[in-house]
């Protein structure tokens, strides 16, 4: 195979494009889309003090790469979420990361800045683990924003991400999670802006950043996340791209296209009155004088006995067994 | 040769030389869901592995939001 670029040997094939690449010039690829994005969205501009949402995962730390890449000034900021060793390992990617190249990451720990940890949460509030941590992850990140004086938050969300998020809320006829699924949120009512410069770029392609790169990151996947609704969504989809390569990226790019104009009203008329959270300050749609949904979980799960993970993982697996032998009599 | 299967990390055996693609489809892994990495490099689809290779088959979806 050779490069559609510069007819050397390839190192990647990609049949949406299709076309094979050398790693410049797949890097040079992964650039333009990235600048694309930003561009068409209005997700950046040179001057904007920068905090990328970091995980240690792939898609994080390609993002700031490629930020830092494309001359944007990007700090990292990382959650310690405790759970069990792929937290610890996840930290391990990140921090070793931002130090070989001399990048400032600031770290937060759930259990030594506010005394909980995910699974602990889980049990303390009865929601499932991925919902205590997605509204964690939001309320931290959202703070570190505002506190630090950034412009803007940047995730890593990619085009496999959005595409299983679309089909999820398409499943459902969910009309106000599509119409606000949009790839730059702009900051309102105290919440910074947020942007999601990976969207042209799919799952496979940011893993090969990172491998090309030589970025080491976290392959091994949350524990949490196994065999969840989103990763069916990602595998079907994948079946569809298999057969009929650019499928995710017309489905997805399609929508912000054609479809997200036509829903625009409906994610302006979400535009809800906020009161500040009586014990952080953070913006809350609660009543006067309330504490935010974050606060009130801390409150409930620092006072909570530690959970380990493998206990939460114990009773989702019985659950989902008990679910499928109802299903099967 | 050696290949390296990731989530949970194990490591099998297969005989004989191969493409990409024919190991890929083999082992019944989509090729849009894996990265087949030699030494620390990318190989494209239609490249030959062989018998002495040290492969790592990546798995690149991720399940959290
Ligand atoms: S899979 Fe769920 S619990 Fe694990 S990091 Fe993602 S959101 Fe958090
Ligand atoms: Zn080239
Ligand atoms: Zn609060």
């Amino acid at each position: 195979m050779k490069c559609r670029t510069c007819r050397g040997p390839a190192i990647i094939d990609l049949p949406r494009h299709n076309a094979n690449f050398c790693a410049e010039h797949f890097l040079q690829m992964c650039r333009r889309q990235v600048e694309k994005a930003i561009h068409d969205h209005q997700m950046l501009n040179k001057s904007d003090r920068i905090l990328v949402a970091v995980s240690g995962g792939k898609d994080s730390l390609a993002v700031w790469d490629i930020l830092i890449d494309l001359g944007y000034q990007a700090d990292g900021f990382y959650v310690a979420l405790g759970i069990g060793e792929y937290s610890e390992e996840s930290r391990g990617y990140t921090e070793r990361f931002a130090d070989e190249r001399g990048l400032k990451l600031t770290v937060v720990s759930l259990r030594d800045d506010y005394g909980y940890d995910i699974p602990t949460s889980s049990r303390a509030t009865g929601r499932v683990p991925c919902s205590a941590c997605g509204m964690s992850k939001r309320h931290l990140f959202d703070k570190a924003a505002i506190d630090g004086g950034y412009d803007v938050v940047v995730t890593g969300h990619n085009l496999d991400d959005e595409a299983a998020v679309l089909f999820g809320n398409a499943l459902r006829w969910d009309v106000e999670y599509l119409a606000r699924q949009l790839p730059v949120l702009p900051s309102r009512n105290g919440f910074p802006k947020k942007v999601k410069p990976l969207i042209r770029l799919s799952e496979r392609e940011m893993a090969a950043w990172c491998v090309v790169r030589g970025i080491d990151y976290i392959v091994d996947e949350c524990p949490i996340a196994a065999g969840n609704k989103h990763i069916g969504f990602k595998e079907a989809l994948n079946a569809l791209e298999e057969n009929s390569p650019g499928t995710k990226a017309s489905y997805y790019l399609g929508f912000l296209d054609r479809m997200a104009p036509v829903l625009a009203g409906i994610a302006a008329s979400g535009a809800d009155s906020v009161t500040p959270c009586t014990r952080c300050a953070a913006p809350t749609g609660g009543e006067e004088g309330s504490f935010c949904a974050f606060c009130r979980l801390v409150e409930r799960s620092s006072t909570h006995e530690p959970v380990s993970v493998e206990l939460i993982l114990k009773k989702s697996r019985s659950r989902k067994r008990a679910q499928s032998e109802v299903a099967q009599s | 040769m050696k290949v390296i299967l990731r989530n949970p990390r194990r490591e099998i055996e297969i005989r004989g030389r191969r493409r990409v693609h024919g190991l890929l489809a083999e082992l019944g892994l989509p090729r849009e869901s894996h990265l087949v990495i030699r030494n620390g490099t990318l190989v494209p689809g239609d490249e030959e592995l062989d018998t002495d290779d040290v492969i790592e088959i990546r798995p690149v979806i991720s399940g959290g939001m």
